[in-house]
């Protein structure tokens, strides 16, 4: 929302400075963007004269000038077709910043001829996009005197953002209330005195739903002349940006910009019958003031005559029947059009209008009459004319209702005392009438402009944010006790410990898109169609991850891309079963490609593999509390692993883990280069472990025996795991065999076709006396039949 | 004769080359058929006085060689040990065997420095589904029907499930919905967590991170809101004297309502952070709205609290430098370990947040 310091004015007497304003607009609530006053930015701009013109003598579309400023007479070369002597115009000395050509002027030669300066179009100086000449001021214009001043440009233009709820200061009237209930000025009253009508309006007002158009104030006014608006008009209008098109249309304009109040004016005589407020039919169509054609639906309000739309309602006039020099008679609309319903049409065919704005924001519904009566005023003003009598269709919506504010709560919610007298001021220096007063508490008619205003708590914000928000004392939040409890809960905590320890593992932590492209997302597993985006940004982002994992291939894919083919990444966020809230799981998921280590003098080059992913998996399970020891490996691994290198890590039924080498297939459509390997750890699988009675661990029993290491081969079918044999072994003393150890696996020449040499190294630690040969001897031949008996494996000869 | 002895044999002690030579000189001189050790047995024949006074001379000949050779034997222990050091020499200047620390992304190092601030202020962290229903993202949050926030230019969603119309959580806050609904007051919790909204460009991703935080109890007012996002302010940024300014502000789900800007300077397009008089937007926040209380079951009349949100990258480029957003979802190795945080730095108040 943009206004002048003058505009301002009209309506809030004050001797503030400009500085002062800015600062209380924003303290406000109406924040302001900027603050842009071009009399400054064109304080170098001077009125001059152009003493004589030749013909440049060596180019033909070139002149040759003779300028003076005011001071000296300066020789100057100029391109403009108007440019000629007598010619009163807006000179620019070499060193001058010309802001719309975002150049600074040099001296110059020009084919051999030195120029001293320019002479300037509007659009060098932003004043508008007019390039067609130089600027051709009336020959009155000072010489030597500042453009700025002389054109009026030395009111500094005050652009502030405003939040949707304050529709009232999509005025100008508006901002100057706040203004003045801050203590910055008084605000001037509102001559609206009716225009007494000379006929009998010759069109009716015809409202079909009252829900979308709940009031209509018409008028007719016989015998306007229209033109150019005056200066003071198109002044303001240029100052924030608008481009004056004619007094009929500026009128509205003006309106729209000082009392948010949207107007339109219809050329009546190509108005066909009367005025009908309806809904669009289908397939009915619109060539629209802005250019632009609009098809439009039956959810759509428009403004039409007895034959069809003729303007979208509270958006946009039609061109057919906008006002143009020849137009003679006008109906004028002042009407209240459905803020949803304005918002949606105006979204469904993308127009923006101001009176879009303002309607969507809500328009003032108690002063439709007065937005008539205050632009017929200035029609008959500027244009002549003779006004009919005002044609009202339906009402004034009903909006008068009050509120209670008990003034404690001032300080109770707000955390600042500001006096009962001080709140009563400020609210009915914003328009709230008092209705009843008690010592304690106060009733409050809410102003007809303050649709946002519904309770308690916006009656507090009033006086608050008028007060001022820098008045609230900062206080300290109050504390339950000395010492603060954990902000964690154990779940939380997994995923705290799960990235540091997977980043001290030498893994990057990345953020991936919770979103992927389907065709990818199909590839880990089967898409819930609850998951797939309605809307998405792109089609390549239109499903929910059912998995991280393709997210990372793909990174590393492109680290690859970029020279890092050694890549370890991980990430611990959501991935997604279904819609429902807890169809999300909490997945830590890495990956890892290339070398897992890279050349070096000292080590053997090797890529990553499945015991590299399962190494993470594990290293995760065990930090978020997992029973490591006790989990079973399988190897049912989902299909984008590598079926023959993978494995799940499960207690039971219950998947915690899964790991492996990525499927080659879905590498290759990921186009990504393997070896690749990855792997994904369910942390809400993980069971919360037990908390038996406080903090304590277990009592550390040593043994003071020394522990006795043994070790056995045991050759079996290629296909047996050694996880079987070692568990086999493990049981086969459950007291005495402290762990078991896989420290070598062979298979060739020695152990026959088929078959496999696995090494295993068993730790005995004796708790009640030192171990004999016999003992050891006797747990050996438990050992082995153990094993056989799990594996059919024998000891290796 | 003693003396010509003595002489040959510490001259013989002086030339052994090693420790192989030095032992047989040993045994020659002082083993059970060495040299001195024949001229002590010859002692059996001599008078007592010349016994005596040849013995004498005899041990002192013996301690003198013995005394030579343990000499000898430590100079050439210690010539072998220089030796055998000399040739185990390597050279240090090689690099060391390949070790990579992993990284932290900023993200999740600012989600840990902002809880382990709040934790300090007795709050607890909630969490949420990012798929929401319109209910818990707008309804209870207070979004009139036709706020442009459920436009779908902004909200992403999904298809409906049942009469429920599906979506993405466009902020944080239908957390303090779910919070409230679950739980009695007084209720003090941050959310940090994703959140989705359908825009891309240079400032803006479509998935993006907010911290929520929500305080409901009998007497919370915008006095504590101040003081407690100027004192989270303050040490997240590391300023002590970093100004806030509260300006009002509108968000359908709070009362009044409020934007805080931080002390800034621009000066030479570069940014700082601190009391030089230009401002920078932060946040969002305010007391939260009695119909938000109403529709999550919790008694208007008797409670009341503050709510804020903000961007967690947001505040992460401003505190660390980091010109631009989209950087932060390519996981680019590079960018990974130039803004990533070493998994040690584990934020935290006793031992300052950042290092």
């Amino acid at each position: 929302m943009k206004f002048t310091l003058s505009w301002l004015k009209d309506h809030l007497d004050t001797d503030a400075p400009l500085e002062r304003i800015v600062e209380t607009l924003t303290s406000l609530g109406l924040e302001v963007e900027s603050v842009h006053d071009r009399s400054k930015e064109l304080a170098a701009f001077r009125i001059a004269h152009v003493v004589s013109a030749e013909k440049h003598p060596d180019a033909d579309k070139l002149r040759v000038l003779v300028v003076d400023t005011g001071t000296e007479k300066v020789q100057v070369v100029c391109g403009a077709p108007n440019a000629r002597a007598g010619l009163k115009g807006v000179f620019a000395t070499e060193g001058t910043y010309i802001p719309g050509s975002d150049i600074t002027l040099k001296k110059g030669m020009i084919r051999g001829v030195e120029s001293q300066g320019m002479m300037c179009s509007e659009r060098e100086l932003k004043l508008s996009d007019e390039h067609n000449g130089i600027i051709d001021l009336p020959e009155d214009a000072p010489v030597g005197a500042s453009f700025a001043e002389y054109a009026g440009l030395n009111d500094p233009v005050i652009d502030i953002s405003l939040t949707p709820d304050r529709a009232d200061c999509a005025g100008v009237r508006g901002i100057a209330r706040d203004l003045a209930a801050a203590g910055l000025g008084t605000l001037k009253p509102l001559a609206a005195e009716p225009v007494k009508g000379a006929f009998k309006s010759p069109f009716g007002v015809q409202i079909e739903r009252t829900d979308a158009c709940p009031m209509f104030v018409g008028r007719y006014i016989r015998g306007v002349k229209n033109g150019p608006s005056p200066k003071w008009l198109q002044d303001k209008l240029l100052a924030i940006g608008l481009r004056p098109i004619s007094a009929l249309v500026d009128i509205t304009n003006y309106l729209t910009f000082d009392a948010a109040r949207p107007l339109h004016v219809f050329d009546a005589d190509k108005v066909h019958g009367g005025i009908v407020v309806r809904m669009a039919r289908p397939g009915e169509t619109l060539q629209a003031l802005n250019g632009k054609a609009y098809e439009l639906d039956g959810e759509m309000t428009v403004v039409a005559d007895h034959d069809k739309a003729e303007a979208l309602a509270g958006i946009v006039g039609g061109e057919e029947t906008g006002c143009t020099e020849a137009t003679v008679n006008v109906f004028l609309e002042a009407a209240l059009f459905d803020a949803t319903r304005t918002a949606h049409t105006g979204r469904r065919l993308g127009a923006e209008s101001d009176a879009r704005y303002r309607f969507e924001r809500g328009v003032d519904p108690a002063a439709v009459v007065t937005g008539a009566e205050r632009a017929t005023r200035l029609i008959l003003e500027l244009c002549g004319g003779e006004p009919s009598e005002l044609v009202i269709a339906g009402q004034e919506p009903a909006w008068r209702r009050t509120l209670t504010l008990r003034h404690g709560r001032v300080l109770g919610l707000g955390g600042v005392d500001v006096p009962v007298a001080e709140q009563h001021r400020i609210l009915e220096a914003l328009g709230f009438r008092t209705v009843e007063s008690q010592a304690d508490r106060a009733t409050y008619e809410v102003p007809s402009w303050r649709a946002d205003v519904h309770g308690e708590a916006d009656l507090v914000e009033e006086v608050l944010r008028v007060h001022g928000y820098d008045a609230i004392p900062a206080t300290p939040m109050e504390r339950d006790g000395t010492v603060a409890k954990p902000a964690l809960t154990a779940g939380q905590r997994r995923a705290v410990t799960a990235r540091r320890t997977l980043a001290a593992r030498g893994l990057f932590e990345a953020v991936t898109w919770s979103f992927m492209p389907s065709e990818v997302a199909g590839l880990f597993g089967d898409l819930d169609p609850g998951l797939r985006l309605v809307n998405p940004i792109s089609a390549d982002l239109d499903v929910m991850r059912p998995s991280i994992l393709p997210n990372l291939i793909q990174a590393a894919g492109r680290n690859a891309d970029r020279g890092f083919p050694d890549v370890g990444l991980f990430e611990v966020g959501p991935a997604y079963r279904d819609p429902t809230p807890k169809g999300q799981d909490l997945v830590a998921a890495g990956v890892r490609a290339g070398n897992a280590v890279p050349r070096h003098w000292a080590e053997k080059t090797r890529t990553v593999d499945a015991y590299d992913a399962k190494a993470d998996a594990l290293a995760v399970l065990e930090a978020a509390g997992a029973p490591t020891a006790n989990l079973q490996v399988t190897t049912d691994a989902p299909g984008w692993y590598h079926p023959g290198r993978s494995g799940v890590l499960r207690l039971g039924p219950t998947v915690l883990a899964r790991f492996g080498e990525l499927h080659p297939s879905v590498l290759e459509t990921l186009k990504v280069k393997g070896p690749a390997v990855g792997f994904e750890v369910f942390l809400d699988a993980v069971p919360q472990p037990k908390k038996k009675g406080g903090t304590a661990k277990p009592l550390l029993q040593l043994s003071p025996f020394q522990p006795v290491e043994r070790d056995f081969a045991f050759v079996v079918d290629a296909g047996v795991e050694a996880d079987k044999i070692a568990r086999a072994a493990k049981g086969a003393d459950k007291a005495l065999i402290k762990d078991v150890g896989v420290f070598d696996v062979y298979q060739g020449a020695g152990v026959g076709e088929g078959r496999k040499s696995v090494a295993v190294s068993v730790t005995l630690q004796p708790t009640d006396r030192t171990l004999t040969e016999e003992d050891i001897e006797a747990i050996g031949q438990k050992i082995v039949a153990a094993v056989a008996k799990a594996t059919g494996g024998s000891l290796r000869a | 004769m003693p003396d010509a002895l003595k002489n040959e044999l510490l001259q013989l002690v002086t030339d052994a080359p090693d420790l192989a030579a030095l032992e047989e000189v040993r045994v020659a001189a002082l083993g059970k058929k060495g040299r001195v050790t024949g001229l002590m047995k010859e002692l059996g024949g001599l008078s007592p006085d010349e016994r005596r006074e040849r013995g004498a001379a005899l041990n002192l000949l013996k301690d003198e060689i013995a005394a030579a050779i343990d000499a000898r034997k430590a100079d050439l222990n210690t010539a072998h040990l220089k030796a055998r050091l000399e040739a185990e020499r390597i050279d240090v200047t090689l690099p060391v065997r390949p070790e990579v620390e992993g990284r932290i992304h900023p993200i999740s190092q600012t989600i840990d420095e902002i809880v382990a601030i709040f934790a300090e202020m007795g709050f607890t962290v909630a969490d949420g589904p990012d798929v929401e229903d319109d209910f818990h993202n707008f309804t209870a949050l207070n979004f009139p029907p036709g706020h442009p926030a459920r436009d779908m230019h902004d909200t992403f969603y999904l298809p409906d499930a049942g009469d429920k119309k599906m979506l993405l959580r466009t902020h944080t806050s239908p957390v303090q919905v779910r919070t409230m609904l679950s739980k009695k007051p007084p209720i003090r919790v941050i959310i940090p967590g994703r959140t989705f909204r359908s825009d891309y460009d240079m400032t803006h991703t479509p998935m993006f991170h907010q911290v929520e935080g929500l305080v409901i109890d009998e007497t919370t007012n915008m006095g504590h809101l101040k003081g407690c996002l100027i004192d989270f302010c303050r040490a997240f940024f590391d300023v002590d004297d970093l100004p806030l300014r509260f300006r009002p502000s509108f968000f359908p789900f709070t009362e009044p309502s409020a934007e805080v800007d931080i002390g800034c300077s621009r000066k030479g397009g570069e940014l700082k952070l601190g009391n030089f008089g230009d401002w920078l937007e932060i946040l969002g926040c305010g007391m939260v709205h009695p119909n938000v209380l109403e529709a999550c079951g919790v008694d208007s009349t008797r409670y009341q609290g503050f709510a804020f949100g903000m961007g967690i990258e947001r505040i992460a480029m401003l505190k660390y430098g980091i010109p631009d957003l989209r950087t932060f979802f390519e996981a680019d190795l590079r960018w990974l370990k130039h803004y990533g945080f070493v998994p040690l730095d584990v934020p935290s108040l006793a031992s300052g947040l950042t290092r």
